[in-house]
């Protein structure tokens, strides 16, 4: 419950202390789904992008990040004022009864997995480093401004779009801008000349129920709160993804005969990313049949998009992108005043809705990509984005981090520290 | 007839197994090994344990022909592994004394050559 100016919480605050914790553990849930999506010797540096976003983006976020996307603003961007933590304390957030501090904790993680999902469309041959670098311009130029456009109090917000945990800066920002990353970094060499398999399918699965679990405190703390709106969304969040599930079974059946385990796992993603824009918004019947719906286009590029020359490696576009399209748009028609108490969709009477989600579903996707494509040309102009084809056929793990995700130690020479190890006897090396 | 043993790096494989394929090399089996040559060392760090991985990946492919057909294999296998960087493997073709096909008792040249070719 909102309460009055000045108030501190107690059961929202525990909540919120939760609900951070659920949403920081989706950054390494997504780590394992992509790296069990991706050839054995590119394990590690799959994981590491998720892991390295945990660092670099988390302190982005802290010094500057969080004021261009919350700091009041002209409606574009956020200013200044809340830079380095600056007037961000222990008091309570303005239209929250939560810590300022925790807010700023909280919209952290959402900006972590943001720039985390992106990897998935670059994985198996973009450089550790240049990664890291671009995830840090990425959180500032494009998840920063989408965040304040819908959540921030810019120009979307102000206009009525509703997006309740992210539909536009994080499903549809990363979305797109995989697509554009994809484009500029350009396909691994063996794309389309071989298969190229998913390597450990329990990765997926493991990783798709950690995910899942993690996206309850991604949409049930969306509303800051232990009040309607987070209650709604964190059930909505149960039922969409398990529609989800029940209708991928069955397109998985019809087309090949069989339920796959990674169609499951992507299933449940594009179940989640469904849901999260409308989690607060929409009925639990109505987050029902998003979750129903949300598979079909999804689906569609799935099977569409391996057969072009868009290496957007692990379908960041199709699960991220356009499921959360599909969320965005649903709220437009699905919104519903007794159960949300803002806003009605075109179907209960109030089609201005439509086109304020119509409209965020067209510009965030553009500004999106442009912005990534722009600044994946402005970094190369300084380092090279990808390895050279002898370490892409290395594999990453050996060449970025000098590890491998399935070492034996066969064949394993220990190389001794000059003057050798104290108090051991010296054994002669082969 | 030869037993030709082919080591090469495991991700020409691939290549490797088109390349026999085009020479209508239909037998063979392949499996994973590691070892050691010429190639540099790698150096690897886990916390403050730092090794070198004195073997290496590769990939064995064991072949066993007709003597027409011992050239254009190991053609094949140079064309499909090669690199021109260190590390790239080895064939070795060693004589077949007896060849024999389980399932009809076939030997030696019939043993050898793939149903239907």
């Amino acid at each position: 419950m909102i309460a009055a100016t000045g108030h501190i919480d107690t059961g929202d605050t525990a909540w919120m202390l939760t609900a951070t914790a659920l949403v920081l553990m989706m950054t390494p849930a997504l780590g394992l789904f992509y790296a069990g999506l991706v050839r054995a010797k590119n394990t590690l540096n799959t994981f590491m992008m998720s892991i390295g976003a945990l660092g670099v983006v988390t302190v982005a976020w802290v010094l500057i990040g969080y004021s261009l996307a919350f700091d009041k603003g002209k409606g574009f961007i956020g200013g200044l004022h809340l830079a380095f933590l600056h007037d961000v304390t222990l008091a309570p957030r303005a239209g929250t009864a939560i810590p300022h501090l925790l807010y700023m904790a909280f919209e952290a993680s959402f900006c972590i997995i943001t720039a985390a999902l992106v990897s998935g469309a670059v994985v198996e041959r973009m450089r550790f480093g240049a990664f890291l670098v671009f995830m840090v311009v990425w959180s500032l130029v494009v998840y920063a401004v989408l965040a304040h456009w819908v959540f921030g109090g810019g120009w979307l917000q102000q206009h009525g779009t509703l997006d309740f945990a992210g539909g536009v800066p994080v499903e549809m920002a990363s979305g797109f801008s995989a697509f554009a990353a994809a484009r500029v970094v350009g396909a691994r060499k063996d794309y389309g000349r071989q298969a190229l398999l998913p390597h450990n399918a329990v990765y997926v699965l493991l990783g798709a129920g950690l995910l899942w679990f993690g996206w309850f405190g991604f949409n049930g703390g969306s509303g800051y709160s232990t009040g309607s709106p987070s209650v709604l969304a964190f059930i909505n969040t149960l039922l969409a993804p398990a529609c989800s599930l029940v209708v991928w079974f069955g397109l998985d059946l019809l087309r090949n005969r069989r339920v796959t385990a990674i169609g499951a796992a992507t299933a449940i993603i594009v179940g989640c990313v469904a849901i999260t824009p409308a989690g607060g918004f929409v009925s639990p019947l109505s987050a029902m049949l998003l979750g129903a719906l949300a598979t079909l286009p999804s689906y569609a590029v799935i099977l569409w998009r391996p057969r072009t020359r868009l290496d957007e490696t692990l379908d960041v576009l199709a699960a991220h992108g356009l499921a959360g399209m599909t969320g965005i748009l649903f709220v437009g028609f699905f919104a519903q005043l007794s159960w949300n108490g803002k806003a009605n969709g075109l179907l209960y009477g109030h089609a201005g809705q439509l086109g304020w989600q119509a409209l965020a579903a067209l510009v965030a996707p553009i500004y999106a990509f442009g912005a990534t494509y722009v600044i994946l040309r402005v970094i190369g102009r300084f380092m090279p984005l990808r390895a050279t084809e002898r370490e892409e056929a290395l594999g990453m793990d050996v060449v970025q981090h000098g590890e491998e995700a399935y070492t034996t130690g066969e064949g394993a020479i220990l190389v001794v520290p000059e003057g050798g190890v104290e108090g051991m006897v010296g054994v002669a090396q082969p | 007839m030869k037993f030709v043993i082919g080591i090469v790096r495991p991700e020409k494989a691939n290549d490797v197994l088109e390349a026999l394929y085009r020479t209508e090399v239909r037998g063979f089996s392949i499996s994973r090994v590691q070892g050691h040559g010429g190639e540099l060392d790698r150096v690897e760090t886990y916390r403050g344990t730092t090794v070198k991985m004195g073997l290496s990946e590769k990939v064995r492919f064991e072949i066993a022909v007709s003597d027409a057909f011992v050239e254009p294999t190991i053609d094949a296998l140079c064309e499909g592994a090669r690199t021109g960087e260190v590390g790239d493997g080895k064939i070795f073709v060693v004589p077949l004394e007896r060849a024999i096909r389980i399932r009809t008792g076939e030997t030696d040249h019939g043993a050898v050559t793939p149903v239907g070719s």
